[in-house]
């Protein structure tokens, strides 16, 4: 069989059919991951791999699971009881998590396999993978180039071969970003839709775990079993799922695709701009009525978004302060000294960066200006949403504005990095699904995606549209 | 120069739920360090809070005992600040949104030989969750127990219409009344889960313009209340008539020297850079479950206060007494159910015989062994003339200490009434041949004289004549 080919769905079939022992193919994947470890310059895409675990979870799995046998890594920030979650931050260095998210446990019932953990960012805060304390994420089209972030080891290890499904958080971009750079398939779902519990927090009101996968198809699939409402969560919606595959092969005809044209301004790289005309060519031809359509609060998106998600930041990582897990400065001579040394020692650059920007926002005097204000810019991009799907059912974006960038070619300046999410931010503030989807690649022979959105909670459009461009051109067989 | 005090008091009580407000720790009293804590209430990394609907009903049910608007939506916020009690660094708390406002209360105030009512506005009560608590051992080790942490309180915020200490101690008294009869907190002062924080300011007598105030934090005692707002008057008087300003500042009370003392400096002032809490929903409460809460609550104290003085006849004096503890007035109630004539003689029973006996013994009412309706079955025999008070309160002793009824003592002991008019004749007989001249004084007019004879038939039959029927019988018989 040939491993390099595999889907999920494909994988779950021939496990259940016999012809595919999991222990294998959990073999297959230790084995790249330890094999590119010992190039030159590894990919750095998965940080932890808990082999034993996972060969006793493959023991003990029961075949009748809907996803027996799978293995999945899942990123830095999730909880996986007796794993280390670490954020790839020092400051939780050699914190073993003593309980399992939402998410977890439903992989786990589900018949899962969590093999092992992906690099990131620390704290999810970031769009390159750089800035993690194992050191950057490659890009495995070219490992002179960035894997995009903050997800960026959970969508290298898809497109390298080390995984079939990878977990990642989008809190302003962080899965479909570094999807969309590394030729993977990335979903947010609607906030709401999937458990936060057990998912380290970065902006609360933004943050949203999904799937980094090869196919569309296995992007519905995964899906089905990590969505659902989670008493834990009470920001988790109760209410019926659908059958995430059951639209996927339906057709198109008639439906219609709005096109933004705050996203196709000047600021967007023409090369990425041609493809994203060959894929609006591509509905077209499906069926698809295509519309021009405006979103006009576009342009105040990362300002509102760099705003609240800095301030809930400030808020959420207050706790790392030494005192009762993670990591306490040994120069601690006083109260304060504990926590300004251990805090200083270990956060990095970025972190501390959006720590005190946050502070500063909520800081009294600041407040209205800044938090208020971007809460009200949030509303608005919010209605902008609402209104525009009062007359499309989809909409498609790039995914980025420009062609990915080289290592260190954006750590000088954390702006330039902020503006990687010009396209993303606005579906976390808004809370809607987002779907990108590779459609080609580059001069340099790097991947480029586009960007679908759909209203509340209906990720089976969603995915329907995706897999309707993505069985039909195969970009996932790129590398 | 006159001053009038002008004083706002924040009172935090602990409500009585069975678990923490947003995890299912046990909120118990007095076990071992941070045995009653999860990953919820440790502040670990990716844990999110489940607001406990048991607190927001008992929070509703404050605001309806003390007459609140309550508000269909109120929402959390963080508030900001590092201290080892603090596992999140910062408090889930109301600001923005409180669950209830704009109620008020009646106290009642002794002023030297009146006693007066007076309406004191509430501003809001909202709901927040408790810190933990640091034991320092010596110098440099301290230790943090976290078991009450996330233990929930209200906080009842007054408006400035206090205007003595005596009425601050009214004020606290009668809210802790109101929170015991509707059964929402313990309100245990010695274990700190009913304390206050008095605000207060001075203004020149009849004046409209408020000075700068001084907050004194945390008193858990009416006696520290009474007693820090007078040392605070008279501090602030001081430096007032000396011409200078006073500083706003927080200010703790030390009982021992019985002056308040300054908490923290102004450069330590802290920016809570509140926001609202993104990892909760609001809080929605429907009119339906509103009534339910209502409708839940027992009789209160201002209802049963008017019942007693119309149903039982008893003096507002005596009333108030009994109402204020709601165990009193239910034994109270108890004892006059088994005596419906007597309501006013077993009132004044209870507040003098059984309140003596409870102080001797320091015993509190619901310590108290004897059944409250032995005392109305005590009063059924001195109403038929089985005993009279004196025999009363002689076996009354006998009563707790046996348990038993008063019939059966009175039977047992042989302590009948003599009620034999011949017997009581043929003494009184004896004792006006014995006192000629006493009877010369009473047919001089000088009626008192019957006193003597009534003490020494008294004395004749060791208090057991009935001393209603001696009287009748001497007047008859000197006529």
């Amino acid at each position: 069989m040939d491993f390099s080919k595999l889907t999920v769905k494909k994988a779950l079939q021939e496990i259940k059919s016999g012809n595919l022992d999991p222990f294998e193919l959990l073999n297959y994947y230790i084995k790249n991951i330890e094999a590119d470890n010992n190039k030159p310059t590894p990919l750095n895409a998965v940080i932890k791999l808990y082999k034993q675990q996972a060969e006793t979870a493959v023991k003990k799995r029961s075949p009748e699971a809907p996803l027996s046998g799978l293995p999945v890594l899942v990123k830095d920030n999730f909880h996986v009881k007796g794993q280390e979650t670490g954020c790839a931050s020092r400051i939780l260095q050699n914190y073993i998590s003593p309980y399992d998210g939402g998410v977890t446990e439903k992989l786990k019932q589900a018949g899962a396999v969590i093999f092992g953990r992906t690099n990131m960012d620390e704290f999810a805060m970031g769009s390159t993978t750089e800035h993690s304390l194992y050191g950057p994420t490659r890009n495995p089209f070219n490992r002179d180039y960035i894997p995009g972030g903050s997800s960026g080891g959970a969508a290298a290890s898809i497109s390298s071969g080390q995984s079939l499904c990878s977990l990642g958080s989008d809190t302003g971009g962080s899965i479909r970003q570094p999807a969309a750079v590394c030729g993977a398939v990335g979903l947010k779902p609607t906030y709401g839709l999937v458990s936060r519990y057990g998912l380290v927090a970065f902006g609360s009101s933004l943050d949203q775990i999904g799937p980094v996968t090869r196919t569309v198809e296995d992007s519905a699939l995964v899906l089905q079993h990590i969505a659902g409402y989670d008493q834990r969560d009470t920001t988790s919606v109760n209410r019926p799922l659908p059958d995430f595959s059951n639209k996927l092969n339906h057709s198109l005809k008639g439906k219609k695709i709005g096109l933004p044209r705050e996203y196709f301004t000047k600021d967007l790289n023409e090369e990425i701009k041609k493809a994203i005309d060959k894929v609006v060519a591509f509905y077209k031809q499906q069926g698809a009525v295509i519309k021009d359509i405006s979103l006009p609060a576009t342009k105040y998106a990362v300002g509102a978004y760099y705003i609240i998600c800095t301030a809930e930041a400030s808020a959420n990582l207050a706790r790392y302060d030494g005192v009762r897990y993670g990591r306490r400065s040994s120069k601690a001579a006083s109260l304060q000294d504990l926590y300004f040394n251990s805090r200083n020692e270990g956060f990095g650059s970025e972190v501390k960066r959006r720590i005190i920007l946050g502070t500063y926002v909520l800081s009294s005097g600041f407040y209205d200006a800044y938090y208020v204000k971007a809460q009200k810019v949030r509303r608005i991009i919010k209605n902008g949403f609402n209104k525009a799907f009062n007359n499309v059912d989809l909409i498609l974006t790039p995914a980025v504005p420009e062609l990915t960038a080289g290592i260190g070619e954006k750590t000088d300046d954390p702006v330039k990095m902020y503006l990687l999410d010009i396209y993303t931010t606005a579906l976390n503030l808004a809370g809607l699904p987002g779907l990108t989807v590779p459609c080609g690649r580059d001069s340099r022979g790097l991947p480029l995606a586009f960007q679908m959105v759909a209203p509340y909670f209906q990720e089976d459009d969603l995915l329907h549209a995706g897999h309707i461009f993505d069985k039909e051109n195969n970009f996932q067989d790129l590398l | 120069m006159k001053w009038d005090m002008v004083i706002g008091i924040e009172t935090h009580a602990q409500l009585n739920t069975r678990t923490k407000l947003f995890c299912g720790c046990r909120t118990s009293f007095g076990d071992d360090p941070n045995v009653n804590t999860c990953p919820v209430c440790l502040g670990h990394p990716g844990v999110l809070p489940v607001f406990n609907i048991e607190a927001r009903n008992k929070a509703v049910a404050a605001g309806l005992a003390l007459n609140c608007r309550i508000n269909s939506m109120s929402q959390f916020d963080r508030k900001n600040y590092f201290y080892p009690d603090s596992p999140k660094a910062y408090q889930i708390t109301q600001l923005f949104h409180p669950i209830c406002s704009d109620g008020h209360l009646t106290i009642t105030v002794k002023k030297d030989n009146t006693v007066y009512n007076k309406t004191i506005r509430i501003n809001r009560i909202h709901i927040e969750e408790d810190a933990g608590k640091l034991k320092h051992a010596g110098a440099d080790e301290s230790h943090v127990d976290l078991n009450r942490a996330g233990t929930p309180l209200i906080e009842i915020v007054s408006e400035a219409d206090i205007s003595s200490a005596d009425e601050a101690v009214a004020y606290m008294q009668k809210l802790r009344s109101l929170f015991l009869y509707a059964g929402v907190s313990n309100c245990d002062m010695e274990k700190g889960n009913f304390r206050g924080d008095v605000n207060l300011s001075l203004k020149p007598a009849g004046s409209k313009q408020w000075g700068n105030r001084t907050e004194i934090k945390n008193m858990n005692s009416f006696k520290s209340i009474h007693a820090s707002i007078i040392s605070e008057f008279k501090r602030q008087k001081k430096i007032l008539e000396n011409g200078e300003k006073i500083v706003t500042e927080t200010l703790l009370f030390d009982i021992e020297k019985q002056k308040t003392r300054p908490m923290r400096s102004k450069e330590e002032a802290h920016d809570y850079r509140y926001f609202p809490e993104p990892d909760l929903v609001p809080c929605h409460i429907s009119n339906a479950e509103i009534k339910n809460i209502a409708a839940s609550l027992p009789e209160l104290p201002d209802a049963k206060f008017k019942r007693f003085t119309e149903e039982y006849g008893l003096n507002s004096y005596d009333a108030g007494i009994l109402v204020a503890d709601k165990h009193l007035a239910a034994y109270y109630e108890k004892a006059v159910a088994a005596c419906r004539e007597q309501p006013k003689k077993i009132c004044n029973w209870i507040l003098v015989e059984v309140n003596s006996y409870l102080n001797e013994n320091n015993l509190t009412i619901t310590d108290f062994s004897l059944p409250a309706e032995h005392i109305g079955l005590l009063f059924q025999e001195i109403g038929k003339g089985t005993i009279n008070g004196k025999m009363a309160k002689e076996i009354f002793p006998e009563m707790i200490q046996s348990g038993h009824k008063p019939a059966a003592i009175i039977k047992a002991k042989g302590l009948q009434q003599v009620t034999d008019d011949s017997l009581i004749n043929s003494i009184i007989d004896t004792l006006l041949a014995e006192n000629p001249d006493v009877v010369k004084q009473f047919k001089a007019g000088n009626t008192k004289v019957v006193g003597f004879f009534i003490g020494r038939v008294m004395k004749a039959t060791n208090g057991k004549a009935n001393p209603k029927l001696v009287n009748q019988l001497l007047n008859h018989k000197l006529k």
